[in-house]
């Protein structure tokens, strides 16, 4: 009697499952085809055209398909002009690489105390904070660079405040190609990504850890390097390159804020190539070098994700 | 006596240097965009000196408006078209793949969630270089405009309502689910009438985030836009910005900020809406924005 019921379920599980798998495959399958065609598939065609050929007379690139064909004539081209003799892009890449730091050091010592104090804030104000904090997030970045070009402007008001009514004539034109510009305009643009990752971590924090330290006696400070950094540095981290990786691609704050080609960075290296007949493989190249540059911190950002949920975004 | 020591030492005593500081930002992130609100309304030509109130750069002037110039509008609605085409594509897509990669084991989804997350994090204008290439490059039965630009959006946006229907996935946990399936559902049905209901809220913010993100998006659309005519707002403030401008392009990105805050807003009360009652969402600006 007793043996049917045993039996029973694992005779009827079977089918149930695969029914299970072919779903849930049919489900992604249009997501999976999407990305293989319009992310991959592109990636792919980048390094055809970096290693391809160029039309001699139309100067246009002609991608090819086969690997065991490629040519790396084009990249090698851009290789050797950033160190050198030909070293054209060797300073476009250094000043990217100094302005990036430089600038995602600045977003942390701004984003860390502001959202520490939101995370830390209880009641009703908290929410409005937090309204106001991530409110840039949603206006687009190109109004928030265009709202510094006015203010920038020679007879903007940012030289009027300057000038203190008259008393000085600051004969400063901000918008034409100043480094220091560029990078406040680079904080600007990205603290607001570094903030919302920042507190989401921050939020998490366990307030007994804290309150633990201090009452076995560590004072603010060492309470703060010895609990607080060390519970957040993954979130840190994480932050950090969730403002870095865009940074490095960036080339619009530059053209807003300076438009000078004392300030180029890697993206405008990328966005002239795109623009100038002949030079796409050049611009692919560069696309390529960001991409490699970009890979480790991804790679590092993707396996934090996938491994806790302690630094998701 | 209260001396600098004891001062320093009061746990009670208000955190003035972070007071100080958040507002400070907040001033710093905040006061330049409303400024340059404020100049939308100026009834001047300058972008610089206050001249007095007026609605001219909206639809008052007969050329020079928002309202009148062909260009100014044009990219207004192009704007507009691009957020409402590549959200309603994005969030059905982002939603049955992270249903489908949550559940389906192998090789193949691992690296499907591979590729969706390195989408994520890519800079964007990696993206939208090899877009370009294809189009430009390779025989593909898609032109430089609209579609070329609805096709980069959603490919670059694709991660955001997976992620955060993951996310919500993960709370909800398996138990509702195999409920229903004890209970002889099939796992479709399951899914439609146990899951969905339950992933809405977090299907919802991610369409409120995505509009808002992809009408504020700027590289993608610029390199995949054809010619003037499918040029958004954002790529329009780009080209103009420097060459003296009048202030009916403060009064476009006012009119684009206003779209964006208003979805955000609007969305985020509808979102209190949706979850009231319901204790595994969390219900706050974090749960909304899939940061907490």
């Amino acid at each position: 009697m007793a043996v049917p019921v045993v039996t029973a379920p694992p005779r009827q599980a079977p089918p149930d499952r695969r029914r299970r798998t072919r779903l849930w495959s049919v489900l992604a399958a249009p997501g999976i085809a999407w990305l293989a065609a319009f992310f991959l598939f592109p990636l792919y065609v980048v390094l055809c055209i970096v290693f391809g050929q160029i039309d001699p007379l139309f100067r246009t690139p002609i991608p090819v398909w086969n690997p065991l064909q490629w040519d790396p004539t084009q990249f090698t081209y851009v290789l050797t002009h950033i160190v050198g003799e030909n070293g054209v892009y060797g300073q476009a890449i250094l000043r990217t690489f100094i302005y990036v730091m430089v600038a995602s050091a600045l977003c942390l010592l701004i984003a860390f105390p502001v959202s520490y104090y939101v995370a830390r804030l209880s009641g009703k104000r908290r929410g409005l904070l937090l309204a106001l904090l991530i409110a840039p997030f949603w206006i687009s970045y190109m109004m928030r660079m265009f709202a510094w070009v006015n203010l920038l402007q020679d007879d903007g008001l940012f030289n009027k405040m300057l000038s203190l009514g008259g008393l000085f004539s600051p004969d400063v034109k901000w918008l034409t190609g100043q480094p220091v510009v560029v990078i406040l305009g680079l904080v600007y643009g990205y603290v607001p990504y570094m903030i919302l990752p920042l507190y989401a971590g921050l939020d998490r924090l366990s307030t007994p850890m804290l309150e633990a330290s201090r009452d076995l006696g560590a004072d603010r400070l060492s309470s703060f390097r010895r609990v607080t950094l060390p519970l957040c540095r993954p979130t840190i981290v994480a932050a950090l390159l969730l403002t870095c990786l865009p940074m490095l691609g960036d080339y619009f704050t530059n053209d807003m804020l300076s438009a000078s080609p004392k300030t180029t960075m890697v993206g405008n290296l990328i966005n002239d190539g795109v623009q100038a007949p002949g030079q796409t493989g050049q611009a692919g190249a560069f696309v390529m070098l960001v991409f490699l540059i970009a890979l480790l911190p991804m790679l590092y950002y993707l396996r934090s994700v996938t491994r806790g949920s302690e630094v998701a975004s | 006596m209260r001396g600098p020591v004891s001062w320093w030492n009061n746990p009670w005593r208000p955190p003035r240097f972070l007071i100080a500081i958040t507002i400070g930002y907040l001033l710093w992130s905040l006061l330049p965009v409303l400024i340059a609100v404020l100049y939308s309304f100026n009834s001047g030509r300058s972008r610089t000196t206050w001249q007095g109130f007026s609605t001219r750069w909206y639809w008052g002037d007969q050329t020079l408006s928002v309202w009148h110039n062909d260009a100014l509008h044009t990219a207004l609605l192009q704007t507009l078209k691009l957020g409402l085409i590549a959200t309603l594509i994005t969030v059905p897509l982002g939603t049955l793949f992270a249903i489908g990669i949550d559940r389906w084991r192998g090789r193949l989804p691992n690296g499907a969630n591979f590729l969706m997350l390195l989408s994520f994090v890519l800079p964007e204008v990696l993206l939208a270089v090899a877009l370009l290439f294809v189009i430009t490059t390779v025989a593909v039965p898609v032109q430089l405009g609209t579609t070329a630009q609805v096709i980069g959006l959603v490919t670059f946006q694709v991660s955001y309502p997976a992620v955060l229907v993951r996310a919500r996935l993960a709370t909800i946990g398996p138990q509702y689910e195999e409920a229903a399936m004890d209970l002889g559902a099939s796992p479709l049905a399951a899914l439609r009438r146990i899951i969905v209901p339950m992933l809405l809220p977090a299907i919802f913010a991610s369409t409120v985030l995505v509009f808002a993100d992809v009408i504020d998006d700027f590289v993608l659309v610029r390199y995949l836009s054809g010619d003037a005519s499918t040029e958004p707002v954002s790529v329009k403030i780009y080209n103009t910005a420097r060459a003296a401008p009048t202030p009916a392009l403060n009064a476009l990105a006012t009119l684009l900020l206003f779209a964006a805050l208003a979805a955000v807003v609007i969305g985020f009360l509808v979102y209190r809406r949706m979850t009231r009652g319901d204790n595994t969402a969390d219900r706050g600006l974090g749960g909304f924005t899939g940061e907490a």
